[in-house]
């Protein structure tokens, strides 16, 4: 080897041990990102997902599960945030539950990331930013942006097709790291079927009534500003869509779960557990494959000119215009509509109450953003658990 | 780790080495950069970064 060409090689593999090295730092740290989270005044105890189901200790998905203990007994809501962590609105309306709620009758189990290993990873070759911030009062407060489906970093490789359990049912392939078509999970399964797993023995064990799964959906997506319900819930989904409808000034309408498409929160939880299981969605135009430039502020925005511009082509499930979907909207519709499944609860069931205060509903979380109800990690010393 | 998994990341190494070894071989300047392009998410992959 002449040393022009020794030399040549030092450089490029010089350069290139450069581009490992920052881009390596770089998934390091989007890996590692703490994000903190302050008990509320409402949080009783916080247990992990392993308490459930020894197997998930050590793993990344052994999430923290937040207790919320009424001064009265009650019906018992679990609310799951981050089953797709790529779809903000849920994980920030279960944070503002763990920082805020205030439980008076019943019991609230908030979890902030349902597949924590998703949230640790963005969209391969999908150009997402690594995080993003909501401005608060006292600061700004980073998330990680997360993904729709467990890092293969700890769940890999995928098969040709995914076999569902138990129904034998086939779904595409990438979808056996996806938490959301794994329900109710195996206990020898994979790290996804076993995370859904954790979550049946949760709701078994802690004896679950409602459970409420929250999403986002891309505007190409004909489930969308909507609440899916397995049959046992389709009442009282049907109910409390009008009653938003009629009361807080804006629509949602409801999705009877289909009987024979398995793997999903509201199909199977209902089907392997006495709890009521509702799954909400919210429109989020990241998500949309005509969007524009993916970036943080059309995250937290929702405003993209090419998704306004499919939907005057008639391309779209949901309006759009130029004032987009802004994330306080999108969580807003999520915390009005829990609270108002709680409430009619609460009607079909009077000796099994559920009362949750301290929660914003719609026009709050508009008015005030959601910053307003992220609490200060600064300020709130020995009260401070990370996510 | 599961056995799948493992077979996965002695297949990722393997083609890390040939990669690598390519690399050296090589006597154009163009094919180097090819070789390092290619070789950087294997190596991602094979230290667990992404």
């Amino acid at each position: 080897m002449t040393s022009r060409l020794l030399a040549q090689k030092i450089v490029i593999i010089g350069l290139g041990l450069v581009l490992l090295a920052t881009s390596g730092a770089s998934f390091y740290h989007s890996r590692r990102l703490k994000e903190p989270v302050v008990l509320g005044p409402g949080v009783t105890a916080v247990k992990q997902l392993a308490d459930y189901f020894e197997p998930l200790r050590g793993t990344a998905n052994n999430c923290n599960v937040y207790l919320l203990e009424g001064r009265e007994r009650g019906a018992t809501m679990l609310v799951l945030g981050g089953s797709h962590p790529e779809e903000p609105a849920g994980r920030l309306v279960a944070w503002i539950l763990a920082e805020n709620a205030v439980v008076q009758k019943g019991r609230l189990i908030v979890i902030l990331s349902a597949n924590r290993s998703a949230s640790t990873v963005t969209r391969l070759g999908g150009a997402y930013p690594p995080d993003f911030s909501i401005v608060t009062r006292w600061g700004s407060q980073t998330f990680r942006m997360g993904d729709r489906w467990t890092n293969p970093l700890d769940q890999w490789p995928d098969p040709e097709v995914y076999f569902h359990y138990p129904s034998r049912q086939q779904l595409a392939f990438v979808d056996i790291r996806n938490v959301n078509r794994a329900w109710p999970g195996r206990p020898n399964g994979t790290l996804t079927e076993q995370t859904a797993y954790g979550f049946m023995e949760l709701i078994k064990r802690e004896q679950v009534d409602l459970v409420i799964d929250l999403h986002e959906a891309e505007l190409q997506y004909p489930v969308i500003s909507t609440i899916v319900t397995h049959q046992r819930g389709q009442d009282m989904a049907t109910i409390v869509s009008m009653t938003l409808t009629d009361n807080e000034g804006f629509k949602i309408g409801t999705e009877f779960s289909p009987r024979t498409l398995h793997g999903l929160s509201h199909r199977e939880i209902g089907d392997h557990s006495p709890a009521l299981s509702l799954l909400f969605e919210a429109p989020e135009p990241f998500l949309d494959a005509t969007r524009g430039i993916t970036t943080r502020e059309q995250l937290l925005t929702g405003k993209d000119e090419f998704v306004v511009k499919a939907g005057k082509h008639g391309l779209l499930f949901e309006k759009i215009d130029e004032k987009g979907w802004p994330i306080d909207v999108r969580v807003g519709r999520h915390a009005s509509a829990l609270l108002q499944v709680a409430e009619t609860w609460g009607e079909d069931h009077p000796d099994k109450l559920l009362v949750i205060t301290q929660v914003p509903r719609y026009k709050d979380v508009i008015e005030k953003g959601v910053g307003s109800y992220l609490r200060d990690p600064a300020k709130a010393a020995g009260r401070v658990i990370y996510e | 780790m599961p056995v799948v998994t493992l077979f996965y990341y002695a297949l990722v190494a393997f083609v890390s080495v040939i990669l690598a070894v390519n690399l050296l071989k090589s006597r154009k300047w163009e094919r180097d950069v090819l070789y390092v392009i290619v070789l950087l998410p294997f190596l991602l992959r094979l230290l667990r970064l992404k």
